[in-house]
């Protein structure tokens, strides 16, 4: 319910926390404008999001390391590319999160790092380019009839394997 | 009792909103329908419980999966600004990329490093025969070989063998055989897009098959 309108529970949680501190000391009327500016926030709050068809989010490890998810955008890559590069030449599976992507197999010069390497395309030191998801934001393939048919079954991995 | 007071003013603002939602809604419509011959309900609109998306193709930082507070979220090209001059369709990123690709208007690589290497394309047709009443399923092996290698498909997801493939619409749907590519990134699976695969209309003396019960129905 609170991801689909693009907030965690981990970031829910942390909005009571911090209510539950500033009413510690005040006045009746305070409370009433906290009440009152909630109500306000969660109307305002952005309704279910409007990603462009095919954007992955990867959030296998992101969360865990305390970054923000990557966000890939097929769009922008199909203009440059042609499917096959990444899915035959570089090995990636057509699964969102199914490559198990870490940063260390990138500057290896695998997955991303194959073209992310400052040759062809920008590197590495660009954290905030690729990861720039909504922080808690599952893994998943935007607007994919699956996510739109069934409940997301996507979970994140945890810490990667050494 | 601060807590009390919070809550009571939560639920006196949300009482207020539902209210006037109402009121609005009830009144909005209305408007609408002009009738010489006298008043006409308001709920008879077309796609009342329909929402359309606000923005198609919206910027990264107002898509809602991009997060506007990170500095990089900025730096990234908006799609609309890419897809100026593609031609159109109704579904997914409403660009037809074969189209485009077919056009020369996009010149993708099919090697990383060689802009000048050349997809092998293949040009097959295979036709599969559907057994309902829908028009029978056209494969054109060229797109997908101009997008794609036969490696991707063949033999993990397809294997290349006449009748050798049992492929349903729900497996589709579910992200199996052509849905593992169409539905999530390629174009998806919506009413408007049926007759991209179900072109070949059916032979003028098609009857639909008779069901297992009709079959084994000893009194037929």
């Amino acid at each position: 319910m609170c991801a689909a309108r693009g907030i965690t529970k981990s970031q829910a949680a942390r909005v009571l926390v911090f209510f539950g501190e500033f009413m510690e000391g005040g006045s009746m009327f305070k409370s009433a404008m906290v009440g009152l500016l909630s109500m306000l926030a969660v109307l305002m709050l952005p309704q279910a999001a409007q990603a462009e068809y095919a954007d992955v989010v990867i959030n296998n490890y992101a969360d865990a390391a305390g970054m923000r998810p990557a966000v890939f955008p097929h769009w922008y890559h199909r203009i440059r590319f042609r499917c096959k590069v990444c899915h035959a030449d570089l090995g990636f599976k057509f699964k969102a999160g199914g490559n198990k992507i870490t940063m260390a197999k990138i500057i290896d010069g695998k997955f991303c790092g194959a073209c992310h390497n400052g040759e062809i395309s920008w590197s590495v030191e660009n954290c905030g380019m690729c990861h720039s998801g909504v922080p808690g934001t599952p893994t998943q393939i935007h607007g994919s009839t699956v996510q739109r048919l069934v409940a997301p079954t996507y979970k994140s991995l945890g810490k990667p394997a050494k | 009792m601060k807590t009390k007071y919070f809550f009571l003013s939560v639920l006196a603002i949300t009482a207020l909103l539902v209210v006037g939602f109402n009121a609005q809604a009830a009144q909005a419509p209305m408007k609408e329908v002009k009738s010489a011959k006298g008043k006409v309900s308001g709920a008879n609109i077309f796609n009342r419980l329909l929402k359309k998306d606000k923005q198609r193709n919206a910027p990264p930082a107002e898509d809602g999966i991009h997060d506007p507070a990170n500095d990089g979220t900025h730096v990234l090209q908006p799609p609309l600004i890419a897809y100026d001059g593609l031609p159109t369709t109704e579904f997914g990123n409403y660009v037809d990329w074969v189209k485009s690709l077919d056009d020369g208007l996009l010149k993708p690589r099919y090697d990383r490093f060689d802009p000048t290497v050349e997809p092998l394309v293949m040009d097959l047709d295979i036709v599969r025969e559907v057994r309902a009443s829908m028009p029978d399923v056209v494969f054109p092996h060229k797109p997908h070989t101009q997008w794609l290698h036969c490696s991707n498909c063949h033999p993990k997801i397809f294997i290349p063998q006449r009748n050798a493939n049992v492929i349903s619409m729900s497996a589709i749907l579910l992200g199996q055989k052509c849905g593992v590519c169409h539905g999530k990134v390629s174009f998806p699976i919506t009413t408007k897009s049926c007759t991209k695969c179900h072109s070949k209309p059916k032979p003028a003396d098609w009857k639909p098959p008779k069901s297992e019960a009709s079959l084994k129905n000893p009194w037929r």
